[in-house]
């Protein structure tokens, strides 16, 4: 199975429309993925909050976002998160890079990865945790999920999921 | 002139177009001249209103004309590189540039000393970027109106904050009325 494929399927399939992306190695395929399909608007931001808030303006004009980011990010963004997205009750597909878990050589990445569900839980945004190639199946019920209950969702993707870094 | 001041001068003109206005008292201000369902408040998460205003004018035809400030800019700066590269003609960056933080007690910002936010978006890639004085804030901003061209205005005024009372609207009911206009 193609993962990068799959997930950019069924961004495709739930009507999401509206991509922006801060990058991450492990995110490279499937922001490729989504640069190229026609039914997506892809747009780069240059830091994650940013990129939240033009999810938010994409969100009232009509279309439906979602942002592909990694979790040193919920560190910049946990004031985006709670005035905006959940003040404002919007929907946001967040599909994170969980960089610090198992698989991981950068030694300093697990100093975010322990803190990222605490702090998830803390703003009681749903999560999910993929750590299986198979676990990607969840993907089209928690896009769902999330336009239905109009939150944040995070969608934690580590590096296993990924099929790691080849020698680790 | 101070901001409160262009913002009832430009009121006429606000009122048919889709406002995403910055957070704290410009918002309580606008609220107060002029609430209008095309209003979009922020009420918090300072920096964000020309990004949520791109995300806007880029998913639907309207135009649209986010009121924001020196201060927020500069705590949100990737955002000009962003808007640089792909703002739609319906997208006006109307920047109040008092060269301080109004919501939090004046104190100064560096637009108020060598920053230079006109020089900054151009650098940026912000192809139409007009620097004005306050009295010529309403016909620059209906010749952008007019223009259909993505345009970054910088509007050079004095610092200080009309007294205005704090938004008391629920932010869903905010989100709401203006999605009903962005869709009528």
């Amino acid at each position: 199975m193609n993962i990068d494929k799959k997930i950019a399927d069924d961004l495709v399939a739930n009507g999401v429309s509206f991509v922006t992306t801060v990058p991450c190695k492990q995110l490279a395929g499937v922001i490729e993925e989504v640069d190229q399909r026609d039914d997506i608007f892809h747009i780069p931001s240059n830091k994650e909050d940013e990129g939240m808030g033009l999810c938010a303006g994409a969100w009232m004009g009509g279309e439906r976002p979602a942002i592909i980011m990694q979790n040193t990010a919920i560190g910049v963004t946990i004031n985006t998160l709670a005035t905006l997205i959940q003040y404002y009750r919007m929907p946001l597909p967040m599909l994170i890079s969980y960089r610090g878990e198992l698989r991981e050589p950068v030694a300093c990445q697990v100093e975010m990865a322990v803190h990222t569900k605490a702090l998830l839980a803390q703003l009681n945004i749903p999560t999910y945790h993929f750590h299986h190639q198979r676990d990607v199946e969840e993907f089209d019920n928690i896009l769902k999920y999330t336009f239905m209950s109009k939150k944040p969702v995070a969608i934690l993707t580590d590096a296993n999921f990924w099929g790691g870094y080849g020698d680790q | 002139m101070i901001r409160s001041e262009i913002l009832k001068e430009i009121a006429p003109i606000l009122r048919d177009e889709l406002v995403v206005c910055n957070i704290g008292i410009p918002s309580q201000e606008l609220h107060a001249i002029d609430d209008q369902p095309s209003n979009f408040y922020m009420l918090g998460t300072m920096g964000l209103a020309s990004s949520i205003g791109l995300g806007l004018a880029l998913t639907q035809p309207k135009p649209v004309i986010v009121i924001d400030g020196d201060g927020s800019v500069l705590t949100n700066l990737g955002t000009l590189p962003t808007i640089g590269n792909n703002a739609p003609s319906n997208y006006i960056l109307m920047i109040i540039d008092n060269g301080s933080y109004g919501s939090t007690g004046d104190q100064p910002t560096y637009t108020g000393k060598k920053t230079d936010l006109a020089g900054m978006a151009r650098a940026a890639g912000c192809d139409t970027v007009i620097e004005v004085q306050d009295v010529d804030t309403g016909d620059a901003l209906q010749a952008a109106l007019d223009s259909g061209k993505a345009t970054v205005l910088v509007v050079k005024c004095e610092s200080g904050n009309a007294k205005m009372p704090v938004i008391t609207m629920d932010p869903v009911v905010i989100c709401d009325r203006f999605m009903k206009a962005v869709s009528s």
